[in-house]
């Protein structure tokens, strides 16, 4: 077909040599080509040593900086405030900035990114490498100027005298020269006063091509010669394939099979071809019926195969029990649910000659280049990987599972190879947050105070060291992986947020009813309903006013000017929960919930107004409170885009969102048997965020997730007297509550 | 081999297939207009949406055939990154997008509600958009963006 249009033409050899640096030269900018083939001139070999200051800077002759960094941009922001971070630091402007990121050639290994640790961990690692160079560039210019290093400044990336003078660029300082220098965690950081750029909401880079259709997605990167992929998984999830027809194929031009033992896929020359190949072999499978029945699910849990019981350090009440004191139990149940990634996952693979490279929406591309490395049999350092995003994935879904697909099928076929899962791939296969049982048990005095609190947590274990979920592709062709799981940290924020004991103990399950992964603030959601849930229950028992329990037994301040901010605004006046009974048919209520994530990190209080139409049970959400305190804010804007995003996604997997499953596969494979929130259901959402320019910066990723559940619970219960302790809170599972009260 | 005469953001696209039933997203993507997206195939999530004489169409399930002679407008066919049209700087302005693998098909469903509706209300917006999913959660901000544009005879 001719390609009448101007389209980015991607050179693979621009590609290979500057891979995303062509990428980074068309977001630095607004205008200018998306895919540059000048920056082919970049990418020397260059140390990826983390502790090196030159691992993350160059500093080239034009005078611009290019800037490596390790951890990607998820849609998260971070192209804007590692920038800002970076130059900041260094005195340059932001526009001096070319920016590369999660390419295992070109940039140092800083992690996955997750947990919310971009802006964290990766950001101020930058920061401190900045902070070192900028050390250097003065000393260098103090050696040329003959003027002390402390009576120089550093701003638009020229070395002045303070007083006034001739100044010297970085360029002229350094130019191609090496800093070689280790990070030095002691360098002096700039007076957080004095800042130009951190704290100020820039825009994001990617955002102009994002809203005109030219962002360059890995969906819409291609290679000379490049081929499309599909994969055929089996209709059980632990089927074996038996035979496989390619009668259907006979009208389908260019179209060929590879089979890899239980590995079934097909690659064309065209998308289209594909998919109806895809659809068109047939294959017949053995029969597998594995799974456990959903409807007992709670027990299927409770009932599963326990490694090891693990007892978290007891933290004793300081205070003895009242004699009226009044002692609760409860249980909360957190479903399996997919990441739902509106694009469904996306990779391009290169496998020839003993080497591969992979453009994939890896949030971990360091840690994937092993892995891939293994499972092509290739010694490491063979396999390149680099970043290109993909839709949001809030955690792994399928990307690394589509670029093992991708990967394979290259490797047969000898030609670079395009997958893109469909629809029913992404919902049915991707690796899904797991379920979470919780039990608590609490007692409280009188006067607020609770004295004592005990969660006992089932959860499966993630196995220790695991990079990554064992992949789908290798394990169909029988290809050798690490055994075991990787959930993320589950039991975090089991504790409450307040000065009470804690007694809890994990049971640390073998396995999990469906592969699981890493989902946004992987277990704080759930615990943190059931934690801030059970507190709520705790307050109405002693009849005592929700937010006002909260405020007697928090000492933190930061947690103190959270929950009062929501309080004022939210109007908060002071009574127990459940609200006065009202008559109508439609109830109302308000409830709060407060975290300190990860007992670490940020401060989050969340307020919610519901209302409930007890005919029909329910929820709608009108209004959305949130107070939150992520330390030093980078990009005020970026942190708000994301608290926004963590209150509406986190409503839609609380009132909505369940993996359903028969005894052999995930059944809800689409967006009717898996529905997720809609604009006539995004309620308003007033967001008081908080800077602290003093304090570290905490990462704004995920936080604002964690108080979501309990917040809705708590004005649920509020409104209705029915408590909500299983998500998600299905109009059937309101209803059921509700009369169960009645009852 | 039949070829498809297609009117594509004002140009003329012959198209050759030997499946009438092709979907308008693969021939678009095919000739570079990657800005439309798949994302389900099944008409439900709204990312591949494209006007087709002025109306919002699931590209994913409408067939080339159907395509035929018709006039088919992509978010390449509003404006540019250097030149946006109204519509688009005003989610440029509230920076809409997160991952922004949506932001084409909200565009998309939004001009065409500003074709027929130059002033939505706020409810009117919504109503128009409930058909296209967001997962960041970007759902205020397309609205606001919406009903700036509209201010500004987007």
């Amino acid at each position: 077909m001719n390609a009448p249009f101007n389209t980015p033409e991607i050179s693979r050899r621009a590609l290979l040599k500057g891979g995303a640096l062509t990428i980074a030269f068309a977001l630095a900018g607004t205008t200018g080509p998306l895919f540059d083939d000048a920056a082919a001139q970049a990418a020397p070999a260059r140390t990826l040593d983390p502790n090196s200051v030159d691992a993350f800077f160059s500093i080239g002759a034009n005078g611009r900086v290019t800037l490596y960094c390790g951890k990607v941009d998820l849609g998260t922001g971070l192209r804007a405030a590692i920038p800002q971070m970076a130059a900041e630091e260094l005195g340059i402007d932001l526009a001096q900035i070319d920016l590369i990121t999660g390419d295992t050639a070109l940039t140092p290994d800083q992690g996955t990114t997750a947990g919310s640790t971009g802006v964290a961990r990766g950001g101020v690692q930058i920061r401190h490498a900045a902070a070192t160079a900028r050390q250097a560039l003065l000393g260098l210019a103090s050696s040329k100027l003959n003027v002390p290093a402390a009576e120089l400044d550093i701003a638009h990336g020229v070395v002045s005298p303070k007083g006034g003078g001739a100044g010297l660029s970085f360029a002229s300082l350094l130019t191609d020269q090496k800093l070689e220098l280790k990070i030095d965690p002691k360098a002096p950081l700039k007076d957080s006063a004095t800042y130009q750029l951190v704290g100020k909401p820039l825009p994001r880079p990617d955002v102009p091509a994002k809203c005109t259709g030219t962002f360059p997605y890995v969906h819409n990167f291609t290679l000379p010669g490049m081929l499309h992929g599909r994969t055929i998984r089996p209709p059980a999830i632990g089927a074996a394939l038996v035979s496989v027809d390619e009668s259907g194929l006979k009208d389908l031009k260019g179209v060929r099979v590879v089979r890899i033992k239980d590995f079934l896929g097909v690659v064309a020359e065209d998308e289209w071809t594909c998919i109806r190949a895809q659809r068109a072999l047939k294959a017949q499978w053995s029969d597998w019926s594995g799974l456990p029945d959903q409807s007992h699910l709670v027990d299927v849990v409770r009932g599963m195969e326990v490694s090891h019981v693990q007892a978290l350090p007891p933290k004793a009440s300081t205070v003895a029990a009242a004699a009226d004191a009044k002692s609760l139990k409860a249980t909360y149940f957190w479903p399996m649910q997919s990441h739902a990634s509106l694009g469904p996952s996306c990779a391009v693979a290169d496998v020839r000659d003993g080497e591969a490279t992979v453009w994939t929406a890896s949030q971990g591309t360091h840690h994937f280049a092993k892995v891939f490395a293994k499972m092509l049999g290739m010694p490491d350092g063979k396999v390149r990987m680099i970043y290109l995003d993909g839709a949001g994935c809030y955690g792994m879904n399928g990307h690394d599972d589509a670029a093992a697909d991708a990967a394979l099928l290259s490797r047969a076929v000898g030609k670079p190879v395009r997958v893109q899962w469909m629809r029913e791939d992404e919902h049915g296969w991707d690796p899904k947050g797991p379920p979470q049982l919780l039990e608590l048990a609490g007692t409280i005095n009188p006067d607020g105070k609770i004295v004592d609190w005990r969660v006992d947590m089932w959860v499966p274990e993630a196995t220790r060291g695991l990079p990554n979920v064992p992949l789908l592709a290798p394990l169909a062709a029988g290809i050798g992986q690490t055994p075991g799981l990787s959930t993320g940290l589950l039991t975090q924020n089991a504790e409450t947020g307040y000065d009470a004991p804690a007694a809890v103990t994990i049971h640390w399950l073998k396995d999990a009813p469906l592969r699981p992964s890493n989902i946004r603030a992987p277990g704080k959601v759930a615990n943190t309903l059931a934690v801030e849930g059970f507190v709520d229950e705790l307050a109405a028992a002693v009849k005592l006013d929700a937010l006002d329990m909260r405020l007697r037994s928090l000492s933190d301040p930061r947690g103190v000017e959270v929950l009062k901010r929501v309080a004022a605004m939210m109007n908060w006046q002071a009574r127990p929960s459940p609200t006065p009974a009202a008559s109508g048919s439609v109830a109302r209520g308000r409830g709060i919930a407060y975290v300190h994530y990860k007992q670490q990190e940020n401060y989050v209080a969340m307020g919610m107004e519901v209302a409930v139409d007890r005919s029909t049970g329910k929820v709608s959400v009108e209004r959305v409170v949130c107070a939150h305190d992520c330390g030093q804010m980078i990009n005020p804007d970026g942190v708000k885009s994301q608290v926004e995003g963590c209150i509406i996604q986190t409503l839609s997997r609380a009132l909505y969102e369940e993996v359903k499953f028969d005894k052999s596969h995930v059944t809800s494979t689409d967006w009717l048997s898996y529905p997720i929130m809609r604009f006539k259901d995004v309620p308003k959402l007033e967001i008081a965020l908080i800077d602290r320019p003093t304090e570290p910066p905490l990462g704004a990723g995920e936080a604002a997730t964690a108080p979501v559940g309990a917040a809705l619970a708590n004005a649920i219960f509020d409104a209705t007297g029915a408590r909500l302790r299983t998500a998600p809170f299905t109009p059937e599972r309101v209803k059921a509550a509700m009369a169960s009260r009645q009852s | 081999m039949a070829v498809y005469p297609l009117h594509v953001n004002s140009r003329e696209l012959n198209v050759q297939s030997d499946d009438p039933d092709k979907p308008l997203l693969y021939v678009l993507r095919d000739a570079g207009l990657t800005g439309t997206k798949f994302g389900c195939g099944l008409g439900q999530c709204g990312a591949c949406t494209v006007l087709v004489d002025g109306q919002p169409m699931r590209s994913c399930l409408t067939a080339i055939s159907d395509a035929k002679g018709r006039a088919v407008t992509t978010i390449e066919g509003l404006g540019t990154p250097e030149k946006p049209s109204v519509l688009q700087a005003a989610f440029i302005a509230e920076s809409v997008p997160q991952c922004g693998y949506c932001t084409s098909g909200m565009i998309m469903s939004a001009a065409g509600l500003l074709g027929h509706t130059p002033k939505p209300t706020e409810a009117q917006v919504r109503d128009e958009l409930d058909g296209n999913l967001c997962r960041c959660g970007s759902h205020d901000r397309v609205v606001r963006a919406v009903l700036r544009a509209a201010s500004q005879g987007g």
